[in-house]
């Protein structure tokens, strides 16, 4: 069996040092050790995006990623989007405009549109349908979303939603 | 035997992990998809070498480091105006988040007979480059891939770079994708096509390549042949369909049947008429 290595990060703007053994999936790390829970576990191998995170800036699924992979690495989860008192936009958008039913989906959609907006602000409908194409939803039937998302952008550039 | 999960920074410290029997990882989505996320006992990351990364072009060929991801390698100028066919089958493969994790060096050594990379760059006649603690040697990457998951790698090589001669702008390229979904459809039928013409329009050299349609790319010398001197018209392309239908020799899967992949192969040559 692997020994146990220390792995150091940081995880929504916070630094972590932890423990544990470096053939884990950062998914696990995440949900159990850490008890970040936004992220979920769909499919486990890649197909769903109910797992993402961003990882230095880059949308990540955490079921392929192993632990010794985040040495140095800068982490963010939904959580690490926007906090209850303030949401990221594109989280008020998402509850503004009933995008979110089960919310299983949710945080992986919430991490693909935030890496999204962060590389292109005014983004149309197809870039938009596209940038969520690896994120599985059973519910919503993705207009909900798309809306939600292009409401966000509109706000991050100020404009009314 | 060793055990756990290295990321070296350099390549003298990734050749003793190899020669120990590391498991090398580059993006995983291949590796720990098809584990559903239990990693090897013993795993090279190859992530952290500087040296598998870059695009760049020195004396007329193109180097693509096997350890860009199908994202950066579509963010690259080089690769977008210069590679196009190549750049139409990055931005169809897998989802952007599977892009953003995937390199090219890993849809390589996968070898699948569908992998999106490779029929470009079987069109391209696209080079490997493979690095040892001996050193790098260049190989053809249509003598690389020897079958489905099979490639001619050493014991403690790795794939390094691709390189590539890009052809002249004045040169067509085509890349077409049939899938059963647009998101995360691994290919039914692929073509990849990469045709230099006169300035008159007649056709001096083409090279074809299919995906998913044999145990690994397949070129079509017959109808590669029987293009050149001729115009890219419908009547033409309908006869060099036909030779493309008989040159494959397709499998039934789950996916699409032998019969249905030898109809659309022949059919997505027609996309190419003016
Ligand atoms: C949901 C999903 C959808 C997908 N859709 C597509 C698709 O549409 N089209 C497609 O072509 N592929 C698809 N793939 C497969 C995969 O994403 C690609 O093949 C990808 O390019 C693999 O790269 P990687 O870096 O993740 O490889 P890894 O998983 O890290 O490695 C794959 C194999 O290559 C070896 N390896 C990797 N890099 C090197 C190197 N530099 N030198 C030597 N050996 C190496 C590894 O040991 C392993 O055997 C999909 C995968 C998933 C999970
Ligand atoms: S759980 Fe990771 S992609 Fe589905
Ligand atoms: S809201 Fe239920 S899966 Fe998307």
């Amino acid at each position: 069996m692997s020994t146990d290595i220390t792995v150091t990060f940081t995880l929504n703007e916070a630094r972590v040092s932890i423990e544990t053994s470096p053939g884990r999936r950062v998914l696990d790390l995440l949900r159990g050790d850490l008890g970040l829970t936004a992220a979920k576990e769909g499919c486990g191998s890649g197909e769903c995006g109910a797992c993402s995170i961003l990882v230095d800036g880059v949308a990540k699924l955490s079921c392929l990623m192993l632990v010794a992979q985040l040495e140095g690495r800068e982490v963010v989860t939904a959580e690490g989007l926007g906090t209850v008192e303030h949401p990221h936009p594109i989280q008020q958008a998402f509850a503004q405009h009933g995008a979110v039913q089960c919310g299983y989906c949710t945080p992986g959609m919430t991490i693909a549109s935030a890496e999204l907006l962060a590389r292109t602000s005014s983004p149309d409908r197809a870039q938009v349908r596209e940038a969520i194409s690896g994120n599985l939803c059973r519910c919503t039937g993705y207009v909900k979303i798309v809306d939600a998302v292009m409401a966000a952008a509109g706000a991050a550039r100020g404009e009314d939603s | 035997m060793s055990a756990g999960v290295f990321c070296p920074s350099s390549l003298d410290e990734l050749w003793p992990l190899l020669e120990d029997g590391a498991t090398v990882m580059a993006g995983g989505t291949d590796l720990l998809a098809r584990r559903r996320g239990k990693a090897p006992d013993f795993v090279a990351c190859l992530e952290r070498l500087g040296g598998l990364y870059g695009v760049s072009e020195d004396a007329g060929l193109i180097r693509l480091g096997a350890c860009e991801t199908h994202t950066r390698l579509l963010q690259s100028p080089l690769v977008r105006e210069r590679l196009p066919a190549l750049a139409s089958a990055l931005s169809v493969l897998g989802s952007p988040l599977v892009r953003n994790m995937g390199t090219l060096g890993g849809n390589i050594v996968t070898a699948s007979p569908a992998g999106d990379t490779l029929a470009p760059l079987y069109a391209l006649d696209a080079q490997v480059e493979l690095a040892s603690k001996q050193g790098k040697r260049r190989i053809p990457l249509a003598g690389f891939i020897t079958g489905p998951g099979r490639v001619e790698l050493q014991p403690g090589e790795i794939v390094s770079a691709v390189i590539v001669s890009p052809p002249d702008a004045s040169a067509l390229q085509h890349f077409e994708k049939v899938g059963r979904r647009k998101a995360l459809a691994i290919s039914v039928v692929s073509l990849a096509a990469v045709i230099r013409m006169e300035s008159g329009g007649v056709v001096t050299d083409a090279r074809l390549a299919l995906g998913s349609v044999g145990p690994t790319i397949v070129r079509c010398p017959g109808a590669e042949a029987l293009l050149a001197g001729r115009r890219l018209e419908r009547e033409t392309l309908l006869a060099v369909g036909q030779l493309i239908r008989e040159e494959i020799a397709p499998i039934d899967d789950l996916r699409a049947s032998a019969a249905y992949r030898r109809d659309v192969a022949g059919n997505l040559l027609l996309r190419l008429a003016p």
